[in-house]
């Protein structure tokens, strides 16, 4: 029995490690950061009050969440009602499968893990909009219906950005742009795509200033406005994930995912182990400070219309992302 | 698919009857949308409120959609209608006085001073010059609270959630202030007919001196993050676009009407108390959409704060409460110590100020909000025989519906939070 070969085990424990270790907690993580770094932004203490420095206010939450009443519309669909919850979680745990949190820790070196991940990140946008149509709600289907749009009109840039690293990297592996990245990142070599990248993720994961979606001031809960208990749990779980994988894909596709900067010129020649080690926190290191922008930007700025956030998504990022991988591809071509 | 009502549509499950009138009352009140022909069903209607989280208390808005864009919209005002007008009439003038804290409840000061300048015009009270330099230390403390809430409100709307936080705090500081001042944070009642409650304590006036000394940093920090903000300014330019001549058919007042170019000002027009005597702007912008008003109110504050510090500087020491037991509360030392201050109490109120009979009288001030005045009809008994309130709020929501007509639905947030309306004063 070859089934159970050396790799697929290492890959089944990374998997293991990366979500049930990572990042499953790390929603109850981010949630708990969120609030402590919003009450920091606004002059408040925050929570403080559920374990030592509130730091057992997420798990408080979940209770809370788990022990309310669980209410379906009379009028929705309740099967849809129901799946819609599922469909960003799910989308969120698939994601990692590619990332490499170090050297060789990845959970499956797919040739096409680009193109895995821009596939799978736009499923994500199913269970919105099902949650929006099958609420019955007005306000959960104007959001539902924002957010389907808003997705696809990111999504374009966001590909051409994700294609000029993949023209840098000569691979669609991530584990290939990575390795690309040892040396040069490509914020450095490619910074109107890194940008392009970033504002794209911010509308992907549906955070201020593009949270149109849920926007509370004129859509109620936008999608969720008809959820309740732990179907809404499950939502803002993975609003969560969602920001911590748009920040995994940001440090992977742009700033060297667990190189430090500039290592081949100085980092020694380190044990398979202490490398690993080393790798998982520079990598981490990196995600943090971008879920630190992420809940920064939210409580800082205001949000955009949806007529600004269409012209944006198409008449600005669109055409400078395909300008963006035009001179790249020439670039590379002329330099050859 | 045309006149669609609700009734038709309606199967009620419980209490047949009740919802059956309820529903009715609502369509005789003219609150429904008739859809006009609409034969490929892309319309779509909208009730925002009056249980909403943006509409700023009871206010409700119907809208017709298309997409995103506001086609028609209705406004229905009254959840909030307590009759106040009518319970006038069966109060004192002074008894009164307290009802009107909760009218415009973001600025109570503002409501009591226009109150009482009322009732002493209609009862030729003269009131000395201390009270008034304190009525308007008070007043412009009032707008400046007010400001700072439509302005954490409205960039709330907006979507930056913090700034609520941050003008919040200042307003605390301002509540602070007022209990040392009045005796209360938030409904405040201070001003009397013929004066005021209580003289400004040493603790109140340390207090503000330190208020007024560094709020000007606070709206200079603000302005940094605002004034240059792409969002913000993409989010209120030409957003709320309203004309100076349909303001003034509208009857709008206030930052609203200064924000289309109209300088009307009642500090600066028909002054009351020593408005005559300050030096201060009356700010005015002339494009009339939600980002003029937000100039123009970020200005008003800033007037606010030398208002204030003009009135501190001219205040001389003296009475605060007209010396008159006819025509105000006598003091309490005179109330605890001496038999004809108790007897005096006693009368004012039971019987209260008693204007001459068949008198009226219109008197307005500059309230945050706008124009606020109160007419009062004189039978010559201590009640008014009819007291009717101006509501900036009330007439500044005239507005709205021509405003909205046309904007995208995101707007319609920003657009009320511009407006700054207060249901409890118009619905009053």
């Amino acid at each position: 029995m070859e089934l159970f070969t050396p790799e697929l085990i290492k890959s089944i424990l990374v998997m293991l490690g990366a979500t049930l270790g990572f990042l499953l907690p790390s929603a109850a993580v981010v949630v708990y950061a969120e609030r402590r770094v919003a009450a920091f932004i606004q002059n408040r203490v925050g929570p403080n009050r559920v374990g030592p420095f509130g730091l057992l206010q997420p798990f408080a939450d979940v209770l809370k969440l788990i022990m309310k009443e669980d209410v379906t519309p009379t009028q929705g669909n309740r099967m849809l009602h129901t799946l819609a919850p599922l469909v960003p979680v799910v989308t969120a745990l698939m994601t990692v499968a590619v990332i490499p949190f170090g050297d060789g820790l990845v959970v499956a070196n797919l040739n096409v893990g680009v193109l895995y991940l821009l596939a799978v990140a736009s499923l994500s946008v199913y269970g919105v909009t099902m949650a929006g149509w099958a609420s019955n709600s007005k306000y959960s289907l104007l959001g539902g219906l924002r957010s389907a749009a808003q997705m696809v009109s990111y999504e374009l840039p966001m590909g051409m950005a994700v294609a000029s690293v993949a023209l840098l990297a000569s691979s669609l592996s991530v584990v290939d742009v990575v390795n690309a990245q040892a040396m040069w990142w490509f914020i450095f070599l490619n910074p109107i795509g890194a940008v392009i990248f970033i504002v794209a993720s911010f509308a992907e994961a549906n955070r201020t200033p593009f949270d149109l979606v849920e926007a509370e001031q004129e859509l109620v809960g936008g999608f969720h406005t008809e959820y309740s208990s732990m179907k809404f749990g499950m939502f803002f779980l993975a609003e969560y994930m969602h920001v911590v994988i748009a920040s995994m894909l940001i440090s992977t596709f742009f700033f060297g995912g667990y190189h430090l900067p500039f290592a081949p010129l100085w980092l020694p020649e380190l044990s398979p182990f202490l490398k690993g080690v080393l790798d998982i926190h520079v990598f981490l290191a990196k995600t943090v400070f971008w879920i630190f922008v992420f809940i920064w930007v939210r409580w800082t700025i205001p949000r955009f219309k949806f007529d600004q956030l269409m012209r944006l998504g198409w008449s600005r990022l669109l055409p400078l992302s395909i300008v963006n991988f035009m001179v790249i591809a020439i670039v590379l071509y002329l330099i050859g | 698919m045309s006149n669609d009502s609700i009734s038709d549509k309606l199967q009620p499950k419980f209490q047949k009857e009740h919802q059956l009138a309820y529903y009715k009352a609502l369509e005789d009140k003219h609150t429904t949308i008739d859809l006009e022909h609409d034969p490929l069903g892309t319309r779509m209607i909208l009730n925002m409120g009056p249980q909403h989280p943006a509409t700023h208390g009871v206010l409700r808005v119907l809208t017709e959609l298309n997409g995103e864009k506001i086609v028609k919209n209705k406004l229905d005002i009254g959840y909030l209608h307590r009759g106040v007008e009518k319970i006038a009439e069966n109060k004192t003038y002074q008894e009164f006085m307290p009802y009107t804290d909760r009218m415009d409840y973001l600025s109570p000061y503002s409501n009591n001073v226009a109150l009482c300048t009322a009732v002493e015009k209609i009862a030729g009270i003269e009131v000395p010059e201390r009270a008034q330099y304190i009525r308007m230390v008070g007043a412009e403390l009032a707008r400046i609270s007010s400001h700072l809430l439509w302005l954490g409100t409205m960039v709330m709307d907006a979507g930056a959630i913090s700034f609520f936080i941050w003008t919040f705090r200042e307003r605390e500081r301002i509540y602070d202030i007022f209990d040392d001042f009045a005796g209360h944070r938030f409904t405040v009642s201070h001003s009397r007919i013929g004066g005021v409650a209580s003289d400004l304590t040493p603790e109140a006036l340390e207090k503000i001196r330190v208020f007024i000394a560094q709020f000007p940093d606070e709206i200079r920090d603000w302005k940094k993050l605002l004034n240059r903000n792409r969002i913000f300014i993409d989010r209120n330019k030409d957003v709320g676009t309203i004309t100076y001549e349909e303001a003034i058919a509208l009857g709008m007042s206030g930052a609203n009407i200064r924000a289309t170019g109209i300088a009307y000002d009642i500090r600066k027009v028909e002054p009351y108390l020593k408005y005559a005597e300050m030096d201060f702007e009356v700010p005015t912008r002339l494009e009339g959409d939600n980002l003029a008003r937000y100039f123009v109110r970020m200005e008003e504050m800033s007037e606010s704060v030398k208002i204030i510090e003009q009135c501190l500087a001219r205040m001389q020491k003296g009475p605060i409460r007209v010396d008159n037991a006819k025509k105000s509360y006598p003091s309490k030392d005179e109330v605890y110590y001496s038999m004809e201050g108790l007897i005096h109490d006693f009368m004012m109120t039971d019987t209260g100020v008693c204007p001459p009979a068949g008198v009226e009288c219109y008197h307005a001030v500059e309230a945050p909000k706008g124009e606020l005045g109160y007419y009062i009809q004189s039978d010559g008994t201590g009640h008014p025989w009819r007291l009717k309130v101006k509501s900036p709020s009330f007439s500044n929501l005239q507005g709205l519906e021509t405003i909205l007509d046309g904007q995208m639905l995101a707007d319609t947030v920003v657009v009320i939070g511009g407006i700054d309306p207060v249901m409890g004063e118009a619905d009053k």
